[in-house]
This record gives structure tokens, C-alpha cells and sequence, in this order.
């Protein structure tokens, strides 16, 4: 049942100037799974999950301590390029971001910069990544109208083709839904579980039950710390720690 | 206390009314002093401006013919500190924004650029005097009056485009580079061009603001009375603003100059005015484009 | 239940809410055992014709359960502890709903008894109906209490029911060999005693649900 680990935290801390916002993370997340991170606001979930990719280098000041690894090597190491590491690490918003240009453009942006010029092969690869994220029916007529014209769903998934156009290993996804209707929600949930056999997929999300709906596995965190982390089924029916029960049912704070 | 309520009540009304009144009459004491310069200029300056006016050289010890060599001037003064100081304050801006770590030495520049911001104008002459015409022998010319025009335009543009670089959402940058795209691609790709027309709006403004400036220019590039045009940025050139300042005050006709003086306001503020409208313009449809 | 509460105090009061309903039931079939047991006794057909009418109220209460249950899940969508509360009070009340019947059946049997001379006096029945009592009570306070240990001894004590319940047949058994004009009323009694039996076993089931609730494992089908 278990697959291979494709990720792996090794005690990991991370601080914000002084103050420490992750305390000795170590875990492994699975290939080919879904994996949900979940915890209250400031629990540090959504913090491990820009470390996965490198984006919180863009905030001054902050220093991770401890190693984490993504097949085979330590992202951190001094002669890592975090741009290498992001191509293979895809992420996904809070909220839907697509560039103010047109749906073609936001596509085949990052793809071109890559070296991809040939235009056939762009166009193949927007096809394709649409495809993927169940968006190509809807836009197909319609690739050179501004991303900024499409609904909050669409544009979500048209982020989420965005981010399969790089071809990445892993999907990080930062609570993707939580600017969404419900229908748009569901809509990313069935393309999650869509995605997870081409790929790694992380997901920060507050709704629990979505945690519940996607994954396999279960991370809760609490005030920087990994309180546990368990098979999804077994954290929603019977978790082993009573903080983690606490906070699924409700009773907290 | 019924009563003493509805007092109270009464008060506060007269003194919401009379705070509105206070506001009114300011705002429209600005549109009137506004229209009234305005009105004044055209109402003095009208007769002055005709096809010759606006073309021909000035004949007659200045006294008759036309300011098309200050047009011209003006336009190329302009033209001039655009080249330099847009460049060079986009890149700061840039600098300042994206690329510079928030601490003590990027607070320092900032406090630096508004200090020259706030420096009256005829120091910045008298910088440019002793820089760019004596001490690097560029002589009074277009390039010293537009290089001393650049510097004092510059902390408006760089002021502005920081702005505009600061109003692209964070997510777009972070959208760019959670791709694989590197810090520069995404500021030249993405950044840049969703900031441009905020960038040129505030620059044309501020550059409109220059092209009237006269204590920078009278002692870098400006002349008294050039017969013929520039040829090279190495020529001085006549300039409206101080066109203006002679006739109205070291002319030897002044009485007799006075509806040429007041034509030449009257292109002046014309000008400017249209360099205001252009940066309007490029506001309004960029607001209408943008949708984030 | 737990130290800590829900933050929605309403969800806290549904919750609660059905846990006071459960044993209010429990005390109900609790009663109609007892009564039962006693019109057996004292050949008392009024008191008898009582039991068989309270159980009415019982089957109200059942239903008024169940549908609080369903509504937590659909709405609430509990999870993890209150998950495994919900699902075992869904269990729980279908346990004691059985066990009503159950006393109305015996009620029903006392009925006919009552109609035919008696037999012997009653020694071994009205201590099952004792100890199944016992056993329902029990299993509701290791509900209430969370209390595991409770509930295991809830389990063993489900063999000396059995016992009582072999022993019961036995005597019975003789009873018709030496006189066929008894068999009618040792068939009754035997189903009276197997109805107690019955009891017992839901009375496991309680304490097994209470096992599960605790523990998140179901423990239904291993030896006790």
C-alpha cells in the first residue's frame, strides 16, 4: 500500500527572524499520494509547505535549520537553485492568480521561458495541461481571451494547468478552494483525485473535510510541531493522539 | 432628557452642515482660483497667439514675430530629461523594490530621494551650473539643462514608479516564480509590464511639472535670443518659461511685449496641460483594462 | 464525556442531549424488565398488561433517537470521537429497543401463565432477570463514564446468564418427561428464559459498542 517516499523532512526547523515557526519536522510524504496538511490558522502548515519549494526565500530574514530532501538531495544545500527546485515542485494558490494576459499566455508563459518556442509544441502543451486539469472544454474556443475573464473556478484550475504545464513531480496546493464555491470546490476535489497517479500532491486546507475527501494521508499540526501524522481514515475515525481528535471535532480553543 | 437629547442632536447637525459648508467653499475656492488664472491668461494671451506666433522666430529685438525657437526648446529640454531621468529612475525604483533588503541603507536612499525632492529648484541650476557646465566643460547647453531637468524629476519618478511597482499584486510575482521562473524573467515579464503605464503616468506628470521649471534651466541651457535653431545637444536653446522671465523683466520693450509675454504663458500652460492630459488619458485606460 | 468542549455549544447540547435520552431508555426497559419479571411472579395480568402498553413509549423514544442521530450526521458530519459516538448511540438505542420488546414478550408469557395453575415457584428466572438488569445498567454507566473495564465485565458476565439459561432448560426438560400436562407451560417459561438470555447478549452488545466508542476497535466478534 505504502509508496515510496519522495520527500523527506529530516528535523526541520524554521524561524521568522527570531521567532520559530516550525520545531523539528520530520516526516516523509508518499509518491503518487495525496497528502493534507491540516491545523489551525498559524500552525505552521502552510509555512512547511512554501518550504517544500523554496518560496519562503522570498521573505527576508528567515533560516531553516535540518534537511529536507527530494529524491535524493537536499533542497537547501547552498548550491541548490531554487528556480530548479520550483520547475520540479509546482505550486497552487489560496487564491485563483492568473496572470492579467490571455489563457494561451498564462499557459505557455513559464514554459517559454523554459526554452519551449516552438509554437507547435507550445500549443500541444496548452492542450495538453488543460487537458489535464479538465479545463479544455470549456476554453478550447477561447485561448486568447483574458485569463482575467474566466470564474473563480476556472481560473483556479487554469492555475492548477499553469503549474502542469512545468511537468512537475509535485503539486503543492495552499488551501486551492478556500476562495471557491462549492460546485468549483468539488470540481478541484475530482481533479485532485484525477491528478494524484501522474503526481505528488500536498494540500494545505482548512476544511476538514476535504482533508477527509482527498487524501491518504493526514498531517495535523499544531503551534509549529507535527502532532501527528497518520493514515487519513484512521486520523478521521480514530486518531492516536487526543490533540488531533480535539481539533477534528471541533474542540478547540 | 427627551429634550436635552434632541438638542444635542440639533447641534450635531449644525455642526455636520457647518463642516460640510467649510469644505465646499475650499474646494470651490481652488476651482476658482484655478479657472480664474486660466481665465486671465486666455483673456491676455489670446490676441497674442496666431499661425506666425507659433512658428516663426522672434524679430524685432523680441519685440514682434514669434517663440517657435522656446517651443522647440522647451520640447527638446523635455524630451531630454525624459531620456535621462526615466531610465534611471525606473531602475532605482526597481532596485529599491524588489531587489533591495528593507533596512537601514534602503530607508537612508529613500529619506535621500525625498530631501532632493524637496529642494528648491534654482539649487538644482546652480548644481547643474557648477557640474555639468563648468566643472565637465558641457558648456550652457541642451544636455546640461536636460541632465539638471532629469535630477530634479528624478525622486518624482522614482517616487512614482515605486508606487507602480508596489501596486502589482505579490501573487503575480509569486505565481511567476512557483513556476521556475527566475527573479529577473518575472520583474522584465511579468512585474514591468503590469506597472508601466502607473510608471508613465506618474513620470509624465512629474516631467510636466519640469517643463515650466526656469531657475534650472537659465543658467544650464537656456538663451536669452538664438537667431537659429539647435543643431546638437551641445547648442543652447530659448525656452518658454524663460522666454517669459526675460521679456517680463529684462527686456528693454517690456510694456510692449506684454501680449507676447502673456501668448507665451498661454503655450506654456498649454503645454503642460497637454502632457498632463496624455498621462489622463493612459490612466484612464489602464483602469478600465485592469481587472485584478 | 470529555474535558474539553465543542466549540459550538449547540452541537455540544445535541451531543449531550442524546446521551440523557439513551439512559432514559436504559431505564425504561430497565423498568419493564422488572415489572415483567414481577407480574411473572405474582401472577399480576393487570401489571403485566402495563408492561406490554409502556412498551409503546419505549418504541417512541427509539425512533426520537434515531432521527437526533441522523441529523448530527447530517449536519454535523461528526468525526473521529464523535464519529464513533454517534454510529454506537445509533446501536445502542436499536440494543435497548430489543430489550423493550423483549420485556413485553415476557409480559405477554406471564399473561397466558397466569391463565393455567402455577407450575413451581420461580428461583432462577427472576435472578436472570436480576443479573440482565445488572448488566444493562452497567453497560450504560461504562457509556457514561467511558469506563472500558465496566464494559468487560459487562461481557463476562453474559456466562452466567448462559448457565442460568442451560440450567433453566434442563429442569424444564425433566419437568415434561415425568408430566406431558406441564409441557405447555415449561415451552413458555424456556421462552422466557431464553428471552432473558436474549437481554443479556444485547447488554454485550451495549458494552461492545461502549469498547468501540473508547477504543475505535471492534471488539463484537472476539472472545470475551
Amino acid at each position: 500500500m505504502e509508496g515510496n517516499s519522495i520527500i523527506e523532512l529530516r528535523n526541520v526547523n524554521f524561524f521568522y527572524g527570531k521567532t520559530r515557526a516550525l520545531t523539528d519536522i520530520t516526516m516523509d510524504f508518499s509518491k503518487n499520494r495525496v497528502t493534507a496538511l491540516i491545523g489551525p490558522s498559524g500552525c505552521g502548515k502552510s509555512t512547511l509547505l512554501r518550504l517544500l519549494n523554496r518560496m519562503n526565500d522570498l521573505i527576508d530574514g528567515t533560516r531553516v535549520e535540518g534537511e529536507i530532501i527530494f529524491e535524493g538531495i537536499n533542497i537547501y544545500k547552498p548550491d541548490v537553485d531554487p528556480v530548479d527546485v520550483r520547475r520540479k515542485i509546482g505550486m497552487v494558490f489560496q487564491k485563483p492568480n492568473p496572470f492579467p494576459k490571455s489563457i494561451f499566455s498564462n499557459i505557455a508563459y513559464a514554459p517559454r521561458l523554459a526554452g519551449i518556442t516552438k509554437r507547435s509544441d507550445l500549443e500541444f502543451l496548452v492542450e495538453e495541461s488543460l487537458k489535464q486539469a479538465v479545463l479544455w472544454d470549456e476554453v478550447r474556443d477561447i485561448l486568447g481571451k483574458s485569463a482575467m475573464t474566466l470564474s473563480g473556478g476556472q481560473q483556479q484550475r487554469l492555475c492548477i494547468a499553469r503549474a502542469l504545464a512545468m511537468k512537475p513531480d509535485v503539486i503543492l496546493m495552499d488551501e486551492p478552494t478556500s476562495a471557491l464555491d462549492p460546485i468549483s470546490t468539488a470540481k478541484i476535489e475530482e481533479l485532485i483525485d484525477e491528478l494524484r497517479r501522474n503526481y505528488t500532491i500536498i494540500i494545505v486546507t482548512h476544511n476538514m473535510q476535504q482533508a477527509a475527501r482527498v487524501s491518504s494521508k493526514t498531517g495535523f499540526f499544531y503551534l509549529g510541531k507535527l502532532i501527528e501524522y497518520n493514515a487519513t481514515e484512521k486520523i478521521f475515525t480514530n486518531p492516536d493522539v487526543k490533540q488531533t481528535e480535539d481539533y477534528i471535532t471541533g474542540r478547540f480553543g | 432628557m427627551q429634550a436635552a437629547l434632541t438638542t444635542s442632536m440639533k447641534f450635531r447637525y449644525f455642526k455636520q452642515h457647518v463642516f460640510f459648508a467649510v469644505v465646499r467653499l475650499s474646494a470651490l475656492l481652488i476651482a476658482l482660483a484655478l479657472g480664474g488664472l486660466i481665465a486671465y491668461i486666455v483673456a491676455n494671451g489670446i490676441s497674442a497667439i496666431s499661425c506666425d506666433f507659433l512658428t516663426l522666430p522672434p524679430t524685432d529685438s523680441m519685440t514682434k514675430g514669434g517663440i517657435m525657437p522656446a517651443i522647440l526648446g522647451t520640447l527638446y529640454l523635455t524630451i531630454g530629461s525624459i531620456a535621462v531621468a526615466l531610465p534611471l529612475g525606473v531602475v532605482s525604483a526597481i532596485y529599491l523594490t524588489e531587489y533591495a533588503k528593507q533596512g537601514k541603507f534602503v530607508r537612508l536612499i529613500r529619506i535621500g530621494i525625498n530631501c532632493l525632492a524637496g529642494v528648491p529648484s534654482v539649487v538644482f541650476g546652480l548644481f547643474g551650473l557648477g557640474f555639468f557646465v563648468v566643472f565637465l566643460h558641457f558648456g550652457s547647453c541642451i544636455l546640461s539643462g536636460a541632465l539638471t531637468l532629469g535630477i530634479l524629476v528624478l525622486p518624482t519618478i522614482i517616487g512614482a514608479s515605486e508606487e507602480a511597482l508596489k501596486a502589482v499584486p505579490q501573487t503575480f510575482r509569486e505565481a511567476s516564480l512557483a513556476l521556475g521562473v527566475s527573479k529577473w524573467e518575472t520583474i522584465y515579464k511579468i512585474v514591468l509590464p503590469n506597472a508601466l503605464p502607473g510608471i508613465l503616468t506618474g513620470s509624465i506628470l512629474g516631467i510636466g511639472r519640469a517643463a515650466g521649471e526656469t531657475a534650472p534651466i537659465m543658467f544650464t541651457a537656456a538663451a536669452f535670443f538664438t537667431a537659429k535653431l539647435p543643431s546638437s545637444v551641445f547648442d543652447e536653446v530659448m525656452a518658454l518659461p524663460y522666454h517669459v522671465y526675460v521679456l517680463a523683466t529684462a527686456g528693454t520693450h517690456i510694456d510692449q511685449t506684454r501680449s507676447i509675454q502673456y501668448g507665451t504663458v498661454l503655450v506654456l500652460v498649454g503645454l503642460v496641460l497637454g502632457v498632463d492630459l496624455i498621462a489622463i488619458v493612459i490612466r484612464s485606460y489602464v483602469r478600465k483594462k485592469k481587472r485584478w | 464525556m470529555a474535558e474539553k468542549k465543542h466549540t459550538s455549544t449547540h452541537y455540544e447540547k445535541e451531543l449531550r442531549d442524546i446521551k440523557e435520552c439513551l439512559i432514559y431508555l436504559g431505564a425504561l426497559v430497565e423498568k419493564a424488565i422488572e415489572l415483567a419479571t414481577e407480574a411473572l411472579v405474582d401472577r399480576n395480568t393487570e401489571l403485566a398488561h402495563k408492561v406490554i402498553c409502556d412498551d409503546n413509549t419505549i418504541d417512541q423514544l427509539d425512533v426520537e433517537i434515531e432521527e437526533k442521530c441522523i441529523r448530527i450526521l447530517a449536519l454535523r458530519q461528526p468525526t473521529a470521537r464523535d464519529l464513533r459516538y454517534i454510529t454506537t448511540a445509533i446501536k445502542i438505542n436499536g440494543h435497548l429497543e430489543r430489550i423493550g420488546d423483549m420485556a413485553a414478550n415476557i409480559a405477554e408469557k406471564a399473561i397466558l401463565l397466569s391463565e393455567e395453575s402455577p407450575m413451581k415457584p420461580y428461583i432462577d428466572i427472576p435472578r436472570m432477570a436480576e443479573i440482565a438488569r445488572g448488566m444493562i445498567k452497567e453497560s450504560l454507566d461504562a457509556l457514561v463514564n467511558e469506563d472500558t473495564d465496566l464494559a468487560r465485565k459487562v461481557r463476562m458476565e453474559d456466562e452466567t446468564i448462559d448457565n442460568l439459561n442451560e440450567q433453566v432448560f434442563r429442569e424444564l426438560l425433566t419437568f415434561m418427561l415425568e408430566d406431558p400436562k406441564k409441557i405447555h407451560r415449561a415451552l413458555i417459561i424456556m421462552q422466557i428464559s431464553k428471552s432473558l438470555e436474549r437481554i443479556s447478549d444485547h447488554a454485550v452488545g451495549i458494552a461492545d459498542m461502549v469498547m468501540y466508542m473508547v477504543t475505535g476497535k471492534i471488539v463484537r466478534h472476539e472472545p470475551s
